[in-house]
């Protein structure tokens, strides 16, 4: 029982947080202008990390949680470096 | 589900709850990020997500791996205080880059600078206004 509701509670927000992807994918590919399709790519690292903690409940790992921690990181120098690129021009002065 | 054959219903079920609360939380951002109308107004919808949306899938996995036993669950914490500390700065520098293409393009969408070239500005109750060097007033509000 308690199985079947993780399992089917799990798959929802797997399907949710598919769907917030694929709106941030949406925005950076279509932005009108660029720091649109900056703010979509932050969104889509963003939902990408709750994508892999979900997919760790799924499967009872520990190993996607590392994953997750990456991508928060690089989500971060990211986004922070195409600010600074929209900013100056150019990322190291 | 190989390790959650032993869990009891009652972390099940908050596991559940939370779990699908913070994806349905972001995805309430995300689509707030979809359909509104400017930049400033877009960037404001997906912070939704990013706070309360990623604090409720980690308090699930919380719960989670504490209740199964399978490792001490405090590792979600750095992750929690990674996002929260590092949300806003990459949002900030995103909005003044914005705001400074916008306005070296000449948008009518944003304000523009206020340059004064010779004077200085005083508030005087909740009016700006312009004082020349000469202690005249030359520009209200």
């Amino acid at each position: 029982m308690s199985v079947l509701i993780i399992f089917w509670a799990v798959v929802g927000a797997q399907v949710l947080l598919a769907c917030a992807m694929v709106i941030g994918a949406y925005r950076m590919l279509f932005g009108p202008k660029a720091q649109d399709r900056v703010l979509g790519l932050d969104n889509l690292y963003l939902n990408a990390t709750m994508l892999l903690l979900t997919f760790g409940i799924r499967y009872s790992s520990t190993h996607y949680f590392e994953a997750a921690l990456v991508i928060a990181m690089l989500g971060f120098v990211a986004t922070a470096a195409l600010a600074k690129v929209l900013m100056r021009g150019e990322v190291i002065e | 589900m190989i390790g959650a054959t032993d869990i009891p219903l009652w972390a099940a079920i908050l596991t559940a709850v939370f779990v699908l609360g913070g994806a349905a939380l972001s995805l309430t951002g995300a689509v707030g990020m979809l359909t509104m109308k400017s930049f400033y107004q877009r960037a404001h919808a997906p912070t939704l997500g990013s706070t309360l949306g990623i604090g409720f899938i980690l308090m699930a996995s919380i719960i989670f791996f504490s209740v199964t036993g399978t490792r001490p669950a405090v590792h979600e914490i750095v992750i929690a205080v990674f996002i929260t500390v590092t949300t806003p700065v990459p949002l900030l520098l995103l909005v003044r880059a914005a705001l400074h293409r916008d306005r070296s393009q000449g948008s009518p969408e944003v304000p523009g600078a206020i340059t004064i070239v010779n004077g200085t500005v005083r508030l005087i109750g909740d009016k700006a206004i312009v004082i020349s060097q000469e202690d005249k007033v030359i520009e209200k509000d």
